[in-house]
């Protein structure tokens, strides 16, 4: 099921795009260190070199004579070695260059490291936030869906409820009242407002699928519910739930890139949003320097396509009548 | 009229639930803000203090649930409390300046987003064997993908700074007279790159939702049936299929305003526009936690407003509902 579903989405041109598009962000932030020229919050190169040859002196401290047959000499050595220390401070607010590819902050790190490193931070926690957005609502979709009556009731009125709370400004109050900054906490706040949707569209499936014939005859054959559920509806769902995976991964890497730009997040981490936050705050925008703005929203939106495309791609599959005739 | 009343009940509900949350979030919260708030301003004066400890419910030895009460009182009452940042002004007078700004914006901007991603999904599905029409989806799927913001940030760059066409920020001219012609000319102009940044990106939503929708519809047998009697085109397009493509739109279109005014607000901080948004940028970064909270609890309460005005729209729109709700 799961090696079929994967292959119609190699076949299909439009995902085949954005699963290239998506791996080439995955590799980068894999391979951060050996891409990016520097350390992101580097602001200085120093090399250190050492001069000459080390020159030994000796200086005889004492000397004593206890009888004929023994000598006594007490002596002491200093090597000395000379070396030079350059340290070659990056410009501050520098155009692109050979050595900055996309010049440098107000800070004077380097650009272009920033944004390959910042990939690793944008990427972990949108796809984390994916994860666990579709892990929480496939399983409240499953519950509600499946078992019905009050289970189900509580579930889906808790989901309209929160369907209609406009998401964002209650992300930016929470994230207003939370005093750590980190991963785990952005990655919870986007997490807890994005369910909402994702669950009522998973759960209509489980309800269309537990309608379906073979799940009628399987529980009228008196199999487990366990079985029921994890052999015959879930298989099913991967589809609807990888688009769901990927829907939710975009919401939150915009999620987090405007609660970063706002200054909710930690500031002090490198990622997309955070890059925007600082050429924000140093007027990049009005002295031109558009090698600061532009790169970072052109990859979260690169990024953003490459899940489109591929969502586009699973709904054609799962939906025909979308397919081109 | 059992369908009206659920809805009325489901949005009795929510706007419970939001002037609660409201309430509860910075109690439930780890780490103590307020305790983290007034270690980190000193030169406070006495009485924004005791703001402050009003506002976190440290001035009393009353039971939470006490506090809940008086909460609830003070909220249906229209007092919010007293603003931090722009003390000793209340909330509730703070948010009457920015309010017609955001209300005009937004307002503007969701109506010309709605109708016409709704008249180009209709042509896009209609016409989606050309090329045109794969070109305009592929584009405005991939322009959704932008950060509002971003986009704000690109148009600011290219249109005010290197063109020099419009203002880089603000609402209105302040060297024009206030309500004469010269002064409704410059909120046209300040007004002009904010509204094109949530237009654009918003446009996306409805050409691709209404596209979907129109889709299904035509491969429905009356629309064949229609086709074979020999209507004309027209009438098939706009009566058979638009009409009950729609439908799904009209009831997307409340959960696709929180979005909208989501990135409204995101643009209005961009923009430096003086709206809710920029208020609430600026609550934000004074951790001015009373602003914060009247400026969330609009905004959910005109959005709950507007999706119960929606469902209502499609009881009026939709057979199904209205005979079968009977």
């Amino acid at each position: 099921m799961i090696k079929d579903f994967l292959k119609t989405l190699v076949s299909n041109r439009k995902s085949l795009v954005g699963l290239c598009l998506l791996g080439f962000f995955v590799l980068v932030a894999a391979f951060a260190p050996l891409i990016a020229p520097y350390e992101p919050k580097i602001d200085r190169l120093e090399t250190v070199a050492e001069l000459g040859e080390p020159s030994l002196e000796e200086e005889i401290v004492s000397e004593d004579y206890p009888s004929d047959s023994r000598d006594v000499i007490v002596y002491r050595s200093t090597t000395t070695r000379e070396y030079e220390k350059t340290v070659d401070y990056f410009p501050l607010r520098a155009k692109p260059s050979a050595e900055h590819p996309l010049g440098t902050n107000h800070a004077g790190n380097d650009l272009f490291s920033q944004l390959v490193w910042g990939t690793r931070v944008s990427l972990t926690i949108g796809l984390m936030t994916g994860l666990f957005v579709t892990a929480l609502s496939l399983t409240l979709a499953l519950l509600s869906g499946y078992l019905g009556g009050v289970v189900d009731d509580v579930i889906t009125f808790l989901t309209n409820v929160m369907l209609v709370i406009p998401g964002l400004p209650l992300m930016i109050v929470v994230a207003a009242y939370v005093t750590m900054k980190g991963t785990l906490p952005i990655v919870l706040i986007l997490g807890l407002t994005g369910w909402p949707y994702p669950t009522r569209l998973l759960r209509s499936q489980v309800l269309t699928l537990k309608g379906r014939d073979f799940v009628r005859v399987s529980r009228s054959l008196g199999e487990r519910t366990s079985f029921v559920v994890f052999r015959e509806i879930l298989p099913n769902m991967i589809s609807i739930a990888m688009a769901e995976f990927f829907a939710s991964s975009m919401a939150a890497i915009l999620g987090e890139a405007t609660l970063e730009f706002i200054g909710l997040g930690n500031v002090t981490v490198v990622s997309w949003g955070t890059i925007l936050f600082w050429a924000q705050a140093n007027g990049a925008l009005l002295s031109g320097a558009w090698w600061w703005f532009l790169p970072p929203g052109i990859c979260i939106a690169l990024v953003g396509t490459s899940f489109v495309l591929i969502n586009f791609a699973i709904d054609e599959i799962s939906n025909p009548r979308l397919r081109k005739r | 009229m059992k369908y009206f009343l659920r809805k009325l009940g489901l949005l009795a509900f929510t706007l419970f639930v939001s002037v609660s949350l409201n309430f509860f979030l910075p109690r439930m919260m780890p780490g103590d803000p307020a305790r983290a708030l007034l270690d980190k301003m000193e030169n406070l004066q006495p009485e924004q203090l005791d703001t402050i400890r009003a506002a976190f419910g440290l001035d009393t030895d009353d039971p939470v649930i006490v506090q809940y009460g008086r909460y609830l009182r003070n909220t249906l009452r229209g007092d919010l409390g007293t603003s931090f940042s722009r003390f000793p002004t209340p909330v509730s007078e703070v948010m009457r300046v920015a309010l017609p700004w955001s209300i005009g914006l937004m307002g503007l901007c969701t109506i010309i987003s709605f109708s016409l991603g709704t008249l180009i999904g209709i042509a896009a599905a209609w016409r989606r064997e050309t090329k045109l029409a794969s070109a305009t989806v592929g584009f405005f799927s991939f322009v959704r993908s932008f950060p509002y913001f971003w986009l704000g940030l690109v148009f600011i760059y290219f249109f005010a700074f290197r063109l020099r066409a419009f203002p880089i920020g603000g609402a209105y001219s302040v060297d024009a007279a206030r309500g004469g012609a010269a002064w409704w000319l410059s909120v046209l102009r300040h007004g002009a790159l904010p509204a094109a940044t949530i237009v654009v990106s918003s446009l996306g939503a409805w050409i691709l939702t209404m596209r979907n929708n129109m889709i299904n519809v035509l491969a429905e047998d009356y629309i064949t049936v229609a086709m074979a009697k020999g209507l004309p085109i027209r009438r098939i397009k706009s009566m058979y299929a638009a009409k009950n493509a729609i439908l799904p739109s009209v009831t997307g279109f409340a959960m696709s305003l929180g979005f909208v005014i989501g990135g409204g607000l995101v643009t209005e901080m961009v923009f430096a526009y003086p709206g809710i948004g920029y208020m609430l940028y600026q609550a934000v970064n004074a951790k001015d936690y009373p602003l914060m909270q009247a400026i969330f609890l609009f905004i959910a309460v005109a959005v709950l407003i507007a999706n119960f005005a929606a469902d209502v729209a499609v009881m009026i729109l939709d057979p199904r509902v209205r005979d079968g709700a009977k």
